[in-house]
């Protein structure tokens, strides 16, 4: 398995042909409360870059892109039910989706864990 | 994801810009300032101060004191309030306004003597001190406070907490003030705000607003409280923003701020936009300012468009945003008056996606103002 994110905060898990997609505690931190999240639902597919998901907060919403092309196997009902989750475990049980990769190619170009936390660390 | 950012440059910094870094404070540009949005968290912040007592800085806002021969007459040809009458240290809600009854800002103006404190809000502070420079007559003096900063303490154990430091103040009545002594420094506290809950706003020299802060957060029920709870609350309290609820293109009537036009100034007229305004009175307004629930959990934000049953767009929404205290989505804005009736059931549009909405009463959450003698 291994560890991605982008430029725009969200991070990918990979596994085989799947991986999972979720926004970076460095993003639940700038947005701070979150209150409402929409998630895809199976079966859509969803391009390199392009919006995937809603994250709202107390002072603004924003979407998350989806960092590789794909379709959508599994949005996380549970942050639907409880958005605070996202705060508190991002990078865990605050996943937002699960995604079929159409190319592992695409991944590469992904900053690795700690390229990000390093990036992080002068904006 | 995507997020906003603000340029952040040539932005000043208030007295107590280094006090609310030091307490975890995230500044962001607001009103030219760089201010706290939050320290701990929005919807913590928020529901402490409705349970307890949180302080907010508002040094952004114009402290403005106006004095000369006739100062009262004078500010009743800018304004629809009894200034010529009005109480000594009481605290009046007032609004600046066009030729046309568009309103300029929103304020709150205080006798004292012959003279008046007026507190206006900080985007607007330049024009509106223009603008009454220009239409004051000569002898009338606009003098801006910029050496005095302006601290909030609001909620339920917010006159517990500042008798502790300011012996006296909880002696005041709900929008009553008056002049405090602490550590020598001359204070000016009135018992007011924009919470919806008890509480006061405290004028205190730039040199002791550190200090004072210091005090009163000493307690252990008073927190800090940044600008993002400031702006959940008063939604809440179903409190208007300049800028967003109200601009030149509101009149007080159609605002729902009519307890601002004095009865006698509404026989006499003489103020600006008199005929708009006292048609408006007479007539009902075109718009009305209301309040809305909406539907499921998603936020519907300043923008939204509102919708009729046949999709016709007949208002837009003004402010809105997640209640903490509600635990759902709240928001205000302006309909067509035959839209505003309690209950009318509405769509809100906002990017693309359709919201259910009812018309319903403000403020959202109870007011809980002190009232003196009651339990």
């Amino acid at each position: 398995m291994s560890l991605y994110f982008t430029k725009d905060h969200e991070w990918i898990r990979v596994d085989g042909d799947t991986a999972t997609v979720g926004i970076s505690n460095h993003a639940q931190e700038q947005l701070g409360d979150i209150v409402f999240v929409e998630i895809p639902e199976a079966g859509r597919r969803v391009g390199k870059g392009q919006e995937a998901a809603v994250v709202e907060s107390v002072k603004a919403a924003s979407d998350v892109y989806s960092p590789v092309s794909g379709e959508v196997v599994e949005g996380n009902q549970a942050i639907a039910d409880d958005p605070a989750l996202v705060n508190s475990d991002p990078e865990g049980q605050g996943w937002f989706f699960k995604l079929k990769l159409d190319d592992v190619g695409e991944l590469e170009g992904l900053l690795d864990q700690g390229a990000y936390r390093e990036w992080v660390d002068t904006l | 994801m995507s997020s906003e950012t603000d340029a952040a440059d040539t932005l000043d910094r208030l007295p107590l810009d280094s006090w609310h870094r030091e307490r975890g404070g995230r500044m962001v540009p607001f009103a030219g300032y760089e201010m706290p949005v939050q320290y701990e968290g929005i919807i913590a912040e928020h529901l402490w101060t409705r349970k307890n007592a949180g302080l907010f800085d508002v040094s952004h806002m114009g402290q403005l004191f106006i004095h000369g021969r006739g100062a009262d007459t004078a500010l009743e040809h800018l304004m629809p309030g009894d200034f010529q009458f009005a109480a000594d240290m009481k605290p009046k809600y007032s609004l600046l306004l066009e030729d046309d009854g568009g309103i300029i800002d929103d304020l709150m103006a205080t006798r004292r003597g012959e003279d008046f404190y007026v507190v206006v809000n900080g985007a607007t502070k330049y024009g509106d001190i223009d603008y009454m420079q220009r239409r004051l007559p000569e002898g009338v003096i606009i003098d801006h406070m910029k050496q005095q900063a302006l601290l909030a303490l609001q909620g339920p154990r917010a006159a517990e907490v500042l008798e502790s430091t300011v012996p006296g103040v909880s002696e005041l009545s709900f929008m009553q003030a008056g002049p405090f002594r602490w550590q020598n420094q001359n204070l000016w506290i009135s018992r007011s705000g924009y919470t919806g809950e008890d509480g006061f706003e405290i004028s205190v020299p730039a040199i002791a607003a550190t200090a004072l802060a210091d005090a009163v957060v000493a307690h252990e029920l008073a927190k800090p409280i940044g600008l993002g709870a400031r702006d959940s609350l008063r939604l809440e309290a179903g409190l208007p923003l300049y800028g967003h609820d109200l601009d030149t293109r509101t009149t007080p009537v159609m605002a729902g701020l009519t307890f601002a036009i004095n009865k006698r100034r509404r026989a006499e007229g003489g103020f600006p936009g008199a005929i708009r305004i006292i048609a408006e009175l007479d007539n009902g307004p075109v718009e009305k300012r209301v309040g809305f629930e909406v539907e499921g959990r998603q936020p519907v934000r300043e923008g939204a468009l509102v919708l009729d049953r046949e999709g016709t767009e007949i208002g837009k929404v003004t402010s809105g945003g997640f209640s903490p205290s509600l635990q759902r989505p709240i928001a205000m804005g302006y309909v067509a008056a035959p839209f505003a009736s309690l209950g009318s059931e509405l769509k809100l549009e906002q990017r693309g996606k359709l919201f259910d909405a009812r018309v319903v009463a403000m403020p959202f959450v109870p007011h809980r103002y002190y009232r003196k003698g009651a339990a």
